[in-house]
Parts: structure tokens; sequence; C-alpha cells
């Protein structure tokens, strides 16, 4: 079992491990994988509302290396990108990134799950029905 | 909240001393396999330059020599696991003596029933062996064990029936270190005239065995398991009350009275011979040193860290063993954040498919806590200061990937983690 160079600094030096208000309207929170499996991806987002850029990202990942580096490249990835932007980002451009073996693959895909997962709880935040300012006498 | 976690690594180079007084990496991985002790190389030495003849030469000195060697290496095994020197043959290994006696018996017997009974947290070398015994159309039990790991001693009354030529228990098991009660089953299948093989390889030279006090009619024995030579191990053939009688597996020539054919690797033999005489002496105060720096591994590591669980009896078990769980964190992870120190994840042998223990699944544990469990095995070479330096770098590897997992902060906010639906698929 090696694993790439990139793998072991993602491992070592984990970028933007930590945790977002969920509560609030800004952050899309996406949580991905399954204990049994041996994967569990958490992977938020705080977003403009002007811009749609994602200003911040976090995670937290329980898993092998190759998934904490997966899910720790996946929040470099989406800082600065709109949400349309990071709805781009590939799993297979995560595996070319880190030299993922094939038997690691899965790790990257849930990594794109997570990013997806988060803009899509972050998106339904954005159509639920915004509180109403109480009408002016 | 912390971003850009940084924690400084210790470098692996090939020999590196830290501060600490250890030498890195450090090898706490001996129910896979041990180092050899100096004192059984140096006894293998003149057997493959000078007294390199073939054993069975009986015309000459060149094999009287290594037959000298092989046969006092045969009094050293048999004397350590109470036998007598017709009662110990030699093979490649304990597979091959699990093979043997399985199949062996399996063959012999046929006549007498095709019924055999074993245990689900056996070596693959009895698993694998029953599985193809079952596609020649024997009978196999696989028996369940309790949650401490220990056989069932009613169960395994139950199992038995007039067809029950067999019974096979391992001594101590390779992941969790527990002791079956070997006596007591032996005795269960000597009043009811069934042979009893117990894989011993994990307890020879470890822990006192004794074939005829534990009832015990084959047991297969391994060279590399206890300070000697890979690809050598012995069987021992119970010869009275009751005469055990197996067919060998391997024809050519009827060496080893018939039950194993092909030339003895005698410097390996000799190697093993000599790593007998050496547990003989050695064992009473060695066990004593492995439990008391297993336990120190164990109280070091259980004292700091919540929600790690030992898996097997604490009591029954082997004086070096340690396998515990640690909760929310994954051991593949937890491997590379230690890898300067040599331990395993799961089992050893099952490693290339990085698969969930099956020997922890059948203590009931899940799967999640399979996955994140690691096996320590101190032996005669493992100092204090390692056993400290090992302690201190699992706590802190623990403790900093509990920082980066999602599961762990969901358990500290009071969230029951069964009762989440997960995103993921199922096994």
């Amino acid at each position: 079992m090696s694993y790439s160079d990139k793998v072991i600094d993602h491992y070592n030096n984990p970028r933007n491990v930590g945790s977002m208000d969920k509560q609030s309207t800004d952050v899309g929170t996406g949580l991905v994988g399954a204990p049994e499996c041996g994967d569990v991806m958490k992977l938020q987002i705080k977003v403009n509302p002007q811009t749609n850029v994602i200003e911040d990202a976090k995670f937290k990942t329980f898993g092998c290396g190759s998934a904490i580096a997966s899910s720790s490249l996946a929040t470099e990835w989406v800082k600065g990108k709109t949400v349309d932007e990071a709805l781009a980002i590939k799993n297979m451009d995560i595996v070319k990134e880190l030299s993922l073996p094939p038997v690691k693959i899965h790790c990257s895909v849930l990594a794109e799950d997570a990013i997806r997962a988060a803009i899509g709880d972050w998106k339904k935040k954005q159509e639920a029905p915004k509180p109403v300012a109480a009408e002016a006498k | 909240m912390s971003t850009d976690v940084k924690i400084p690594q210790a470098e692996v180079e090939t020999l590196h001393t830290n501060g600490k007084g250890v030498k890195l990496p450090i090898y706490m991985d001996n129910h896979a396999t041990t180092q050899m002790d100096p004192r059984v190389l140096e006894e293998m030495l003149p057997y493959f330059m000078e007294k390199f003849g073939n054993a069975a030469s009986r015309n000459h000195s060149f094999g009287w020599a290594a037959e000298e060697g092989v046969e006092t290496a045969r009094e050293r095994i048999a004397k350590l696991v109470g036998a007598t020197t017709k009662e110990i043959i030699f093979t490649s290994g304990a597979t091959e003596s699990d093979n043997l006696a399985i199949k062996g018996v399996a063959e012999m017997y046929r006549e007498k029933g095709n019924h055999i009974i074993t245990a689900v947290t056996e070596h693959k070398a009895v698993l694998d062996t029953c599985k193809r015994l079952e596609k020649y159309g024997y009978r196999v039990t696989y028996m369940p064990v309790q949650k401490d790991g220990l056989i069932d001693l009613d169960d395994l009354k139950r199992a038995m029936d007039d067809k029950t030529i067999l019974v096979s228990i391992m001594f101590a098991n390779n992941e969790i270190g527990v002791l079956q009660p070997v006596a007591e089953i032996g005795k269960l299948c000597h009043e009811r005239g069934v042979i009893f093989h117990t894989d011993a390889t994990q307890a020879i030279g470890k822990v006192p065995v004794d074939v005829i006090k534990q009832n015990i009619d084959l047991a297969s024995i391994s060279g590399h398991k206890m300070y000697g030579p890979k690809g050598v191990g012995a069987l021992y053939v119970r010869r009275k009350n009751p005469r055990v009688q197996i067919s060998a597996i391997i024809d050519g020539g009827g060496h080893e009275r018939g039950m194993r054919s092909g030339t003895l690797n005698v410097p390996s033999i000799v190697g093993l011979g000599k790593a007998c005489a050496i547990a003989q002496e050695d064992m009473p105060q060695e066990s004593c040193r492995l439990a008391g720096l297993r336990n120190r591994l164990r109280d070091r590591i259980m004292g700091r860290l919540d929600e790690a669980y030992i898996n097997g009896s604490t009591e029954h078990r082997l004086p070096g063993n340690l396998n515990i769980s640690f909760a929310y964190v994954e051991g593949e992870s937890l491997l590379m954040g230690i890898n300067d120190i040599a331990v395993s994840s799961g089992s050893a042998c099952t490693s290339a498919t990085l698969e969930p223990s099956y020997v922890l699944k059948a203590l009931g544990t899940g799967d999640d806590l399979a996955h994140s469990s690691i096996r320590f095995g101190i032996g005669r070479f493992n100092t204090e200061a390692e056993v400290d330096y090992v302690a201190d770098r699992v706590i802190e590897t623990v403790e900093r990937l509990r920082e980066l997992s999602p599961l762990y902060e969901m358990a500290k906010e009071g969230i029951n983690l069964k009762d989440v639906k997960w995103a993921g698929e199922a096994h």
C-alpha cells in the first residue's frame, strides 16, 4: 500500500478541517457514505448570496488516507469557485491530482458526491420561502 | 475549529533513533511473524555448508550428521509439547500441518463418518481446508463463538453426532489471542471417540502445551511464529490412547513414517528444534514479561482514550496480544499515522482484501469497529521504551483523527449513529 506524496501531504497537513453552522442559510452541508463501508465524508460550503461564490469550505472525514486526501482537496478546489463552477468538478480530476490507484477511486467518487450534496443542500435553502417582513401599517 | 492542522510526523528512515531511545521502525506484529532468535540462526548455520547431507542418506557420515541434527530437533519439539519423538513429523509449516491433519483424518476415517466440527474464528488454513472437504461430500459444522471469543462447550456437545470424526479448534487465535478451553474440548472428544486437532501455531512457546494433559490428538506447529525459520513446521500425531492414523497428502518415498514424503529441510528443522528448546527454558519468565508489557500498553492507551474497546477475552489470552477497536477512527488511516510502527489492522492474512476482519465479526463487533481495530503483537525483542512510544503515537494519532472525524463530532453532539440514515449504500 504505497500512497502518493500528495495523499501523504493532505493526510499530514489536511486543509480546512472543521465545521460550520449548519443552520445558517449561507451554509450547505453534504454528508455522504456510511460507517459500515469505512467511508463517511462531511463537506460544508459557505456561499456568498450575492455572487454565488463559495467563500469558505470545511470538511471532516472518517476513512482511509485516500478518503481524507480526496475530501481535503475538494475543499481546496471549491473555494473561490461559483456554485456552478464547483459542480463541474469530476472525481477523475481528483484521481489524477492525487494519483489514486484503482482500488481507491471510490474515495474520489465520494468526494464528488460530497460536493454535490453540499451544493444541493445550499440550493434547497435558497429556494425555501424567506421570512416575510412584518407588514408596515 | 482548526484549519490547516500541522502535526509533526516521525521520519521514517530505515534506521532512525529518536530522542526517546527507540530504533525506528518498531516491529510489534509478532503474530504475523517473528524475527529469528540469533541463537536459532547460530544453531542452523553448520547445516548449510558442513553438515549438508540428506538426512535420508543412510550410508555415509554426511547423511548421519544431518539425521542427528533432525533427531535432536525432533526430541526438543516432542519435549516442549509432552509427546514422544515418534509422534512428531516435520512439514513445511502450520498451513501444511493443518491440511495434513484435517485431510489426513478425513480420508483415513471416512468409513467411520463424514462430519467435521470447527469454529468460525479458525485460521484460513483450517477453514479453506474444510471448505474443500465439503466439496468432496464431507459435512462441516462451523461453530459460532461467544462475545469473548470462546467456544461454548455445550454447543460443541450438541453439535457432535455419530458421524463426527474430527474436531478442529485452535489453541490460541492469531488475531485476538484468545485461548480456547482445549483440555475440556479434548476430554469431550475422547469421551465420544472423536479425534481432536488443534492448530497450536500461536500458542507453542508462549503458553504451556501438553498433549497428554490437554487431551490433544493432533497439533500443528509453526517455526516462524516462535523466533524460528519460515517454511518449516511440525505435526504432532498421537500414537497411544487412542492411536491416531492419518493418510498422507504428499506422496513420494514415504518419509516421516509414511506420513510426509520429501527430503527434510534439515537446517530449518534444526532451527525449529532450537527455537523450541529456547522456549522451553525461557517461557515462564518470558510470558510474564510479555504480559507485563502488554498490560502496560493496554493501560496507557485505555487510560487516555475513551471509546476504545478490547476485542476478545482479557482473561483467556496470549500474554503478548492486544487487539483494540478505536471508535470513529478508520483502521487504515490509523496505520498510516503510525507508519513507523509495524502492527496490523484486521487479520494480517486478509490484509490484501482490506475486508473487515471475520474474526471480529464473529465476536459480534460491528463492521465499523472491525475496520477500526489494531492488533498489537508484543514479542521477545520488544522493550518497555518501545511500548511507551507505541502507546503515545497511537494515542496522538487517534486523537488527531477524531478531530477529523464527522462520526466523533456527531457522537459528541449526542447523536446515536445507529439511528442515522446514511446516504451511502449498505455493504
